[in-house]
């Protein structure tokens, strides 16, 4: 607990804090608007070109489908900022200072990721009032009818978008832990962390089709979209792409622990 | 025979084909201010980074207030420490940046203003760490050093980047904490500093330790001199002349004689120039200082 307030005490400095809920509102609220206000456009109102039609968005669960479209979004602001929070306390020699005062480096870390976890869950929670708010908002401008939002089904189909936002979004975070402490540089480890989740695993899946299967981004992208993403084809389904990400971040935990455990600190 | 607060055994670490420590055994008593000297790169901060579990052991043992330093979690709550200068987040408050630590420590937040006000960052508490002069840094750090009020003070060049009157501050403070029983382990390139207030001394180079025991011991490893100035400069070689008849060698500079013997020797160089007729203008006993004796040890080791 102690620890988990003392790196509370960082992420809550108001640059940064505002400035990361800043980003998180633009990116939700930009994925969200687009959907609503190009619901006619013939280029898509979508990811990919994608188009999301009147109907869709009627449905009970169409007002999580902006909010769920910006899971991986998140995620790279999540990766971003465990990523980063990890790898300054070796650039800004901040480690040795935590290290002795608090010597268990697993309680150190586990600390340091539970509060890190509580951050994603905040912006977790401004994305969906940033989503469902302007949802609402536009719905009229979009002709789109919202009586079957706020319904228990809706109700339900929101929290498992909730959860499965917060699992993409933790999953990236954690990624970005693993780098950062690898790395041991926040831009570097924030940059080689976007650029394979953006460029290489694109790449790769458009070079050889099955290894998207298997490509942790892609996966995290079909657990925000609990199943697959629309305009996706032979993606796995919800439950095959969770246990995979489940044994990734069990390893990434496993990798993060034991450099963080065993690694001398000499800087 | 009372605890060491610090006690190491054959303590090595490589890097590579690097033999940063080398089979490196000292003691450091409880309560005394432990100098901890040697070139850049003798593995002064490699052996602090062991003591404090940063880093492990190669080979070797070590203990600190009698815990073994692979068991660092036993040990460190009563050890304050600041290592190759001190280290903060840029854009918290010097009291944030405390908090941040007392929180991880378990140490009341009460503590951190009052450290503040001890190091003289009082008024720039709550300024951002980023803007605070090498001065106000160094300052902070001795501050997160002394959070756990500490048996052991572990200092890695406390005084870089301080005024005269800064130094002479910390001096003051490192000397009244070791008053109270805090134990010091201070390392530092300011050896004329270090001779003023450190009672103890461990010299290490190339990862050997040289050196270690009371630093009384080490001065007066060297024999004394005594410099004698006869008032007119025409008196030098007879003088001189008087001083090799007594089994001493005297060297002439420039308007004054050394002779290296022990103090006693001054009483009876008086009393041959009397005798002599030679009146001297100065007679003065000198020891080597720390830093003398100390470029002469790493010197004999190159």
């Amino acid at each position: 607990m102690r620890i988990f307030l003392a790196e509370w005490r960082k992420l809550r400095r108001p640059t940064f804090f505002l400035g990361t809920l800043g980003s998180v509102i633009f990116v939700t609220g930009l994925v969200t608007s687009l959907l609503f206000l190009l619901i006619d456009a013939k280029t898509g109102n979508a990811d990919r070109g994608n188009r999301i039609t009147r109907e869709m968005l009627q449905l009970s669960d169409g007002f999580t489908i902006g909010f769920n479209s910006s899971g991986s979004l998140l995620g790279l602001v999540a990766l971003s900022v465990f990523a980063a929070q990890t790898a300054q306390e070796y650039t800004y020699g901040t480690l040795r200072n935590l290290l002795v005062r608090q010597p268990r480096r697993i309680r150190l870390l586990i600390g340091k990721y539970i509060s890190m976890a509580a951050f994603a869950l905040i912006t977790v929670i401004v994305s969906a009032a940033t989503s469902i708010g302007l949802a609402v908002g536009l719905s009229g401008r979009a002709r789109v009818s919202t009586e079957n939002w706020f319904t228990n089904d809706g109700y339900s189909a929101f929290a498992h978008s909730f959860v499965n936002v917060l699992i993409c979004t933790i999953g990236y975070g954690t990624i970005g832990m693993l780098l950062g402490l690898i790395f041991r540089s926040p831009i570097s480890s924030i940059s080689i962390g976007t650029a394979y989740l953006l460029v290489v695993e694109s790449i790769i899946s458009v070079a050889w089709k099955p290894a998207s299967n298997w490509m942790p981004g892609n996966l995290l992208s079909v657990i925000a979209a609990g199943g697959s993403p629309i305009g996706v084809e032979n993606a796995p389904n919800y439950s095959q792409a969770l246990l995979r990400v489940g044994a990734y971040l069990i390893a990434a935990s496993l990798i993060t622990a034991t450099l963080f455990k065993r690694r001398d600190v000499a800087n | 025979m009372n605890m060491p607060a610090i006690s190491v055994s054959n303590l090595s670490k490589r890097y590579g084909d690097v033999l940063a420590v080398d089979d490196a055994t000292f003691e450091v008593p409880m309560g005394t201010i432990c100098g901890f000297v040697g070139p850049n790169g003798s593995g002064k901060t490699t052996t602090i980074r062991m003591l404090l579990g940063l880093i492990k052991a190669s080979a070797g043992t070590g203990s600190i207030i009698g815990n073994s330093i692979s068991h660092p979690e036993k040990y460190l709550k009563e050890v304050g420490a600041m290592i190759e200068g001190p280290a903060f987040y840029p854009a918290l408050s010097g009291i944030e940046n405390l908090k941040v630590l007392a929180k991880i420590g378990g140490i009341p937040f009460s503590r951190c203003q009052e450290l503040l006000d001890l190091v003289g960052l009082g008024d720039r508490g709550k300024d951002k760490y980023k803007t605070y002069s090498l001065g106000m840094k160094q300052r902070l750090g001795i501050a997160a050093a002394l959070l756990p009020d500490p048996k052991l003070l572990i200092l890695d060049e406390p005084t870089n980047g301080l005024d005269p009157a800064g130094i002479q501050e910390v001096r003051d403070l490192l000397e009244k904490l070791a008053d109270g029983g805090v134990t010091v382990f201070v390392s530092s390139h300011l050896l004329s500093e270090l001779e003023m207030f450190a009672k103890y001394l461990v010299v290490l180079r190339k990862g050997k330790v040289l050196f270690a025991g009371e630093m009384q011991d080490l001065l007066h490893r060297n024999k004394p001199t005594i410099i004698a100035k006869p008032s007119s400069i025409n008196s030098l070689n007879y003088l001189a002349e008087l001083i090799n008849k007594t089994g001493h060698t005297a060297v002439i500079e420039k308007d004054h004689i050394r002779v290296t013997a022990d103090e006693s020797f001054a009483i009876q160089l008086n009393k041959i120039a009397f005798e002599g007729g030679v009146v001297l203008a100065q007679l003065t006993p000198e020891r080597a200082s720390l830093e003398e004796t100390f470029m002469e040890m790493t010197e004999d080791e190159k």
